[in-house]
């Protein structure tokens, strides 16, 4: 079980309020895409892929950034015990979409940076710190049912 | 990306590019014996990229000071093991000793940036710096390099684009692999 303060919570609740979904997800997907192109490899099937611009108007890739911040927005409203939230997301990105959980890590440090840039001098150190100690916690719950 | 030829070999047949191993920029070559296992692989920076890095480090220059001390500040206050190698300086927000050492950093990052092709000519006292003396483990050149891209998204917003973001975090990895070329 991870230990939340007050202060943590209010900050990471206060951050995903202040959010529009449907804006920082795809924005997170793609510059996941972009900058460590080894993850397209699990969007074969998202259809043109083959550059920057591509990625950046997918209304593939644009919906599924929405879903996968829409996923994260469950762990935001159970932050005392995201594992057992997180355990059949775990399970399917494991058995059925086969990703690899190294790769949780890069999408979760390309939201960090669309948070940065979006909130720019607001994203203090100490935010950060607490933003990447959630998404940490994210990334193991997401890894757990993988053996 | 770990060092399987099966899967070097893809990516490289797949992107018809070559790869450099990010931890000993050791070129990898699927007919050779042996190969650099110990690191990630990243295709050479593009003419393009190296232009972007050295036009974005050229306008960050005069405030070295600023993105240096944030940059180590946030790194501080994430991964509390590096405050291990500043024993001997006051690191808190503000302090002489964070802005002067930011500085430095900063424009030694931008000296690289200015020809990108002579890194390893560029860095070569820097080398021997952190070899013999500073002895900073690696992969703490990783955890500053995250806070310098989050420093530069905040202070560059929208300006730090996927492409610009990609640039950068692939020079910030080869900047780290040169300065730690010596370590053995």
């Amino acid at each position: 079980m991870v230990a939340w303060s007050d202060q943590e919570r209010s900050i990471i609740t206060s951050i995903f309020s202040n959010l529009d979904y449907n804006d920082v997800g795809p924005k997170a997907l793609i510059r996941c895409l972009i900058v460590y192109p080894w993850t397209q490899r699990y969007f074969a099937s998202f259809g043109n892929l083959y550059n920057a611009d591509a990625i950046k108007t997918n209304p593939n890739i644009q919906a599924h950034g929405t879903k996968i911040l829409h996923g994260l927005d469950r762990a935001v409203k159970n932050m005392d015990d995201i594992k057992t939230t997180y355990a059949e997301l775990s399970v399917l990105h494991s058995e059925k979409l086969h990703v690899d959980p190294d790769n949780f890590k890069l999408l979760a440090d390309c939201l960090t940076i669309v948070i940065a840039a979006k909130m720019g001098s607001g994203f203090t150190p100490e935010i950060q710190e607490t933003f990447q100690k959630f998404l940490a916690v994210v990334v193991s719950a997401l890894g757990k049912q993988y053996h | 990306f770990d060092a399987f030829p099966e899967k070097l070999l893809m990516f490289c047949s797949f992107w018809g590019t070559s790869l450099h191993c990010k931890t000993c920029w050791v070129m990898f070559n699927p007919k050779s014996e042996s190969f650099c296992t110990s690191g990630t692989w990243g295709r050479m920076l593009s003419k393009k990229e190296k232009k972007l890095i050295k036009e974005m480090w050229e306008r960050l220059t005069p405030v070295a000071e600023d993105i240096g001390s944030e940059a180590l500040l946030r790194m501080f206050a994430s991964y509390p093991g590096t405050k291990t190698y500043f024993s001997h300086l006051d690191i808190s927000p503000g302090s002489a000793h964070l802005s002067s050492h930011g500085k430095k950093i900063v424009l030694a990052i931008a000296e690289g940036a200015k020809d990108i092709s002579q890194l390893t000519v560029t860095l070569a006292p820097l080398q021997t710096l952190h070899a013999y003396q500073l002895r900073i483990d690696p992969t703490n050149f990783k955890l500053l390099s995250h806070c310098m891209l989050v420093t530069l998204a905040c202070y560059l917003g929208s300006e730090f684009t996927p492409v610009a973001h990609a640039a950068m975090d692939k020079f910030l990895s080869a900047f780290a692999a040169v300065l730690s070329e010596k370590y053995r």
